[in-house]
């Protein structure tokens, strides 16, 4: 499918804490990545026409969280706005639909996460399913842990990924905020001198129960991949959202990727919990802005070993 | 680990008594060991043992129908979190605790915030200019309140108001004490009252100076 509109990203900031930010509120964390972001895109803050952000009342540890961020981007008089208890990769996919409808011609995407407020190998138990899962409170390197293990017994992998070792202590912990800019058609050609159009993006789950998956596999991957496009024409570069390293290896098998495809040259492909994906999305964009890329593919997972996964891919004009 | 249990077709997620890792390995045989007191839950399997035995079970059909069907279960569950108030805040609760109530100033449209978020809503920008509004202010408009709160030791009809602070642009709530419920009124005077060693006003009373004219607080009603 084409979609009705011609969308970009025009625009990306990221904060680059590698902790905890101390002393910090979500909404100070977040107001510096939202004055960089507006400015390169020439915005004023309250003026795009569709807000949309991604966080999570879980990791925060208070209800509508997300309310408390909202008087950094401007929003009295009121603005039209959305929040997604997701990633901030949803909240880009959900903007790039409104902006499609012919809604909006606008907008600004955001995310955020402070995890260091509680402990995410708790607080992630609990977006388990209720009945057999959540009262195990297994954490997510356990379960990552499990996946690796499938990997390595069906021959994929040499062996267990070390960093899905529940045993070896609490993980590193960052906190972080990330926003983009989306436009459609002359906007977004007036705003950034190369725009990252979005050719398409999808997101597909898969089962919720662990035990009636497959693994070593990533079908809701590969099914998002081909509804976004991204197997008509070949990328030069993927940028993978990956919390484990041994998922590295199913994500690339689900998206056929080879040795051509310059793969997370941005870094890190893990990140801020509910921020990470949209750094995906942001970094591969970002790439296209300044001509590193002319076709790219973002990729961005939420739940237990890759459950949900998002796919999106971006080109920039000749 | 994911356990096929025999007859089955799936996995189901549970944890293993083993030792230590490099006695376990995928395809070992493992049996259920049940927990002491079972209550229709998943915990009711304590965790799996390792077990050399045959396979003993097969899948026999099932009309879905038991004696004595699981209607609910508890699953309790506590997550501890670690609040940061941040920088306004932070400001705001250390003025408090020096028994002053601080406000900030947004640096584009002037407009004072009391209590700061840190942030001005209408430009979008960070409030970081402290400002010391009041201590004095303007009730801006009440209500009584009829209804007792529970754990609440006032008794009632008691009268709770917006107070414009002397030099703030956003009016903020509390209590109105010192004076009968039904002689409040919209621009009376008003200052706090801190008793004990509460950590913010326990009231505001009014200050006995004639009343504020209307045009002077009709913007933060
Ligand atoms: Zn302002």
């Amino acid at each position: 499918m084409t979609p009705p509109r011609d969308v970009a990203v025009v625009a990306y900031a990221r904060t680059d804490h590698q902790g905890p930010a101390e002393g910090l509120s979500e909404a100070e964390t977040l107001l510096p990545v939202l004055h960089e972001v507006l400015d390169r895109a020439g915005l004023a803050p309250g003026e795009a026409d569709f807000t949309c952000s991604g966080s999570s009342d879980y990791l925060a540890g208070r209800p509508f969280s997300f309310t408390l961020t909202l008087d950094a981007v401007g929003a009295w008089p009121p603005i039209a706005e959305s929040h997604v208890e997701m990633d901030g990769a949803w909240a880009l996919y959900e903007a790039w639909v409104k902006i499609l409808t012919g809604r909006a011609d606008t907008a600004l995407v955001y995310a955020h996460g402070k995890p260091s407020a509680g402990d995410p190998r708790d607080v992630l138990t609990r977006t388990l399913d209720p009945y057999y899962l959540a009262p195990l409170w297994p954490e997510p390197a356990s379960l990552a842990a499990l996946q690796a293990r499938a990997l390595a017994d069906a021959g994929h992998t040499a062996g267990p990924d070390p960093a899905a070792d529940p045993l070896a202590g609490p993980p590193a912990v960052a906190d972080g905020a990330a926003a983009v800019v989306l436009a459609a058609g002359d906007a977004a050609r007036r705003m950034c001198g190369r725009p990252a159009w979005i050719r398409g993006a999808d997101h597909r789950v898969e089962p919720h129960a662990l035990g009636l998956r497959d693994l070593t596999d990533s079908p809701s991957t590969r099914l998002a991949a081909e509804r976004a496009g991204a197997f008509r024409a070949p990328v030069d570069t993927a940028e993978l959202h990956v919390p484990f390293a041994a998922q590295d290896v199913v994500l690339r098998r689900a998206l056929r990727l080879d040795d051509t495809v310059t793969v997370n040259p941005s870094g890190a492909a893990a990140g801020p919990l509910m921020v990470a994906g949209l750094i995906r999305l942001g970094e591969a964009a970002a790439r296209i802005h300044r001509g590193a890329s002319d076709r790219a593919l973002a990729h961005a997972t939420s739940g237990p070993c890759l459950q949900h996964n998002l796919v999106a891919v971006l080109e920039g004009d000749a | 680990m994911l356990v096929r249990l025999d007859g089955a077709d799936t996995a189901l997620l549970h944890a293993l008594d083993a030792p230590h890792a490099g006695a376990v390995r995928t395809g070992m045989r493992v049996r259920v060991r049940w927990a002491d007191r079972r209550e229709g839950a998943i915990t009711d399997i304590a965790c799996f043992e390792p077990y050399d035995g045959p396979v003993t079970h097969e899948a026999v059909p099932h009309d879905g129908s038991f004696p004595d069907p699981v209607t609910s279960l508890a699953a309790p569950a506590r997550l501890e979190y670690t609040y940061t108030a941040g920088r306004a805040q932070t400001r705001y609760l250390d003025g408090l605790a020096r028994r002053e109530v601080l406000g900030e100033r947004c640096p584009s449209c002037r407009k004072v915030y009391v209590p700061p978020r840190g942030a001005c809503p209408t430009c979008g920008v960070a409030t970081t200019e402290p400002a010391a509004p009041g201590p004095r202010g303007t009730v801006t408009t009440f209500c009584v309140v009829n209804i007792k709160a529970k754990g609440l030791d006032i008794d009632v009809p008691y009268v709770y108001a917006h107070i414009a602070l002397d030099g703030a642009d956003l009016a903020l709530h509390a209590r109105i004490g010192g004076i009968p419920y039904d002689q409040v009124r919209m621009g009376m005077r008003v200052e706090p009252v801190w008793t004990g060693d509460g950590r913010h006003p326990d009231h505001y009373r009014p200050t006995g100076e004639p009343d504020a004219d209307y045009d002077t607080y009709r913007r933060l009603l």
